[in-house]
């Protein structure tokens, strides 16, 4: 952060201002925004170089580089469990780890709509700055730019992380195996749930949370118990089942599932029997998919019960030969149907 | 959960599975209608269908409210959406349905149209409240179970006097449809039916002798949940080996005899009898002249309503009446995917199509 003294006049409103498109135009208000909001919040050494771009230390031998990007438009901004600010460090970190990495930084870029409240800003970058510092992953870059009034929905932002991944560790969404087991980390549905229950003219009471968490950590311990981990993924949008049946595809395998053994909490069962919805197909922010080898699975689902999130982690199925790539589902009547891929939209503007 | 769990119990669920499987007789199959699309999505969700022996044979019926909408009626929809510029509010499974050139209210609203999923009859008054400037048309659909709610609505629009609602009316009637299948000739042979669930709390059992007695038919009405079906279908089982024909009702928890008379009388105040409603004759109801301020085909007398021939591969008409099975059709799941659906069973999850390609077609590729 700049040393020399302010010469602005008067300091940024957080209690009744709201952004304007000069905060987005590159001058003398862009600049007050950054240093009055974004860089005391993010703080860091690679944020402090203070140029366009920033230069990060290279991979040790043999590790390879992990990158990957991911857009957060969810509404509303706030919710039970979190905001779009933590959501979007958690989403980008979950998206690096699922390929066995460890997440290092974080680009971060936001879209602001003219007379979005600078205070509901300030709440967004606190929560996602916090998020940042908890999962010792900085935001190391960023940007900032405004449009016009009815042009955006108050903000967007835009995600970049990248790791490294150790040699030996080879995780893809192609790699299940017939015979494998599948396993899960905790509840499903948490997090479209909680959003669902905030929706204008949808508001019910119940005490659902949002799920949004980083799983790097969960993740480190599972790869530390050497187990033969072929896949990662977390479920978010289009929930479990279109997560499962994008491995299938990719694995050019089938699954069978058990319903039973899958687990759901009973405020995110009863709301989804209310709205009809199905919670296979709804959104987690919080949870991941793991597909193992099967003598290796007892030594992964106790490394993933030790972890705080996965503490209710579950072998929920098997990977089996299927030609036409179906995940079926053994149902807790004791019948059998299919789990197919999402159709349409169960739930818009969720991440 | 309360009263959910206890009609999906596995360990009841195979003890009415193995009844069924003991009572059935060998040398006969059981062909038995479930008329309700919920009854369909039922079983094929939690798998009863798998579950059944092979001599027992659910035909799929036309009761799934989206898939006897003819597509001139969502035509018209989407001409009020996108030429006369209305807030257009519709249950959500109609949007995705397919209209003429390739559109659907989904992409009308692409286009530019107000086209709105609402919950239920009332946000769709309320959204008329909000916005006094616009004129708002609820897109009226379904049996029984939702005509009184859309008739409480015009009534309140007519206690509040609201000048900018209306609605256009799609509803239809159960035993006309029931009746057309029984009496096809060369329709399909049918050795009973598993009742409406939610349309029968609001007509009663009572209704039903009619099948019962004129086409010789048992009926046994059945709530939604699975262990409701089993039941329902060991009821079936039992009056066919017997000889009878008689009306029962397994939902006795939620139906009466006589059912739901404040809600029928609501909807008489309301509706009449509609002398065609293009599959079926005196089938549906349209809204009475008392309340023609809020009748929207009124409203808008320059759109006139123009029949639309089904897509010619589409055998939705005779799966509709328990003809052919879906994956009989030459373009399921093919042409005609969930996503993009040709005809109307592909698009409610309580269309047969949509139920079999979503949960069960991996039974032809095992």
């Amino acid at each position: 952060m700049s040393t020399t003294k302010s010469n602005y006049s008067r300091p940024l409103d957080f209690k009744n201002g709201c952004v304007e498109m000069s905060h987005g135009s590159g001058g003398r208000a862009s600049t007050q925004l950054i240093e009055s909001l974004f860089s005391p919040a993010f703080d860091n050494e690679f944020l402090r170089q203070g140029n366009d771009g920033v230069t990060l230390p290279a991979p040790p031998a043999g590790c390879r580089l992990v990158m990957s990007t991911d857009a957060h438009v969810v509404s509303p901004l706030f919710f039970p469990g979190g905001d779009i600010g933590c959501l979007s460090v958690h989403g980008t970190i979950n998206d690096v780890a699922m390929m066995g990495a460890q997440p290092l930084w974080l680009s971060a870029s936001f879209i602001l709509e003219e007379g979005f409240p600078m205070a509901d800003l300030q709440r967004v970058v606190v929560s996602m700055a916090q998020a940042a510092k908890e999962a010792g992953v900085p935001v190391v870059c960023g940007d900032t730019k405004v449009v016009e009034r009815g042009k955006g929905d108050g903000v967007y932002i835009s995600t970049t992380g990248v790791g490294y991944v150790a040699a030996g560790v080879a995780l893809s969404g192609d790699r299940a195996r017939v015979g494998d087991v599948i396993l899960l980390s905790g509840t499903i549905g948490d997090h479209g749930m909680a959003i669902m229950s905030q929706r204008e003219g949808l508001q019910f009471e119940a005490d659902i949370r949002s799920d949004t968490a980083a799983l790097h950590e969960l993740v480190a311990a599972m790869l530390a118990t050497g187990a033969d981990i072929h896949v990662l993924r977390d479920p978010t949008r289009g929930g479990l089942a279109t997560t499962l049946n994008e491995i299938v595809r990719q694995s050019a395998v089938g699954m069978v599932l058990d319903e039973a053994a899958i687990p759901l909490s009973k405020t995110v069962a009863a709301a989804c029997e209310f709205l009809g919805l199905d919670p296979l197909y709804v959104a987690n922010e919080g949870k991941l998919v793991a597909i193992c080898a099967a003598a290796d699975a007892e030594k992964v689902l106790a490394a993933m019960r030790a972890h705080p999130l996965g503490k209710e982690a579950s072998v929920i199925g098997k990977v089996i030969e299927d030609a036409s790539c179906f995940v079926q589902m053994k149902t807790s009547l004791g019948g059998r149907r299919m789990v197919d891929w999402l159709t349409g939209d169960q739930l818009p503007r969720i991440c | 959960m309360k009263y959910v769990d206890e009609f999906r119990d596995g360990a009841l669920a195979a003890n009415i599975v193995s009844s069924i499987t003991h009572e059935v007789k060998p040398e006969h199959t059981y062909r038995l209608m479930e008329f309700c699309g919920g009854h369909t999505h039922a079983l094929a969700r939690y798998g009863v269908l798998g579950m059944l022996p092979a001599n027992v044979q659910m035909i799929h019926g036309p009761g799934c409210p989206v898939c006897v909408l003819p597509i001139g009626r969502i035509d018209f929809a989407i001409r009020l959406a996108l030429e006369h510029d209305v807030i257009l509010c519709s249950y959500g499974d109609c949007l995705r349905v397919p209209a003429s050139d390739g559109m659907s209210l989904l992409k009308a609203k692409a286009r530019g149209a107000d086209v709105r999923m609402v919950y239920s009859a009332l946000d769709a008054f309320q959204a008329a409240v909000k916005n006094p400037q616009r004129q708002v048309v609820f897109f009226a659909i379904g049996f029984e179970t939702t005509t009184p709610p859309t008739a409480s609505i015009i009534k309140q629009a007519r206690a509040a006097g609201l000048k900018n609602f209306s609605v256009l009316c799609n509803h239809v009637l159960t035993l006309p449809a029931m009746e057309a299948i029984l009496t096809k000739p060369d329709g399909v042979p049918l050795d009973g039916l598993v009742g409406p669930a939610h349309v029968s709390t609001v007509i009663g059992s009572e209704p039903y002798q009619l099948i019962a007695k004129r086409y010789h038919k048992p009926v046994v009405i059945a709530g939604f949940e699975p262990l409701d079906m089993l039941q329902a279908i060991l009821m079936l089982v039992r009056q066919v080996n017997e000889g009878r024909a008689e009306v029962d009702n397994e939902f006795t928890r939620a139906v009466t005899p006589q059912g739901n008379r404040k809600a029928q009388a609501l909807v008489d105040e309301v509706f009449e009898v509609r002398d065609s409603f293009e599959w079926l004759p005196v089938s549906g109801l349209k809204i009475r002249p008392e309340f023609i301020d809020f009748d929207a085909e009124a409203r808008y007398p320059d759109l006139i309503y123009r029949s639309v021939p089904d897509n010619k591969a589409c055998e939705c008409g005779a799966i509709l009446r328990g003809e052919k099975r879906p994956q009989e059709c030459k373009i399921f799941g093919t042409v005609c995917t969930p996503e993009n659906p040709v005809g109307s069973c592909m698009v409610s999850a309580e269309g047969a199509c949509a139920a079999h390609y979503t949960y069960g077609r991996f039974r032809e590729a095992a």
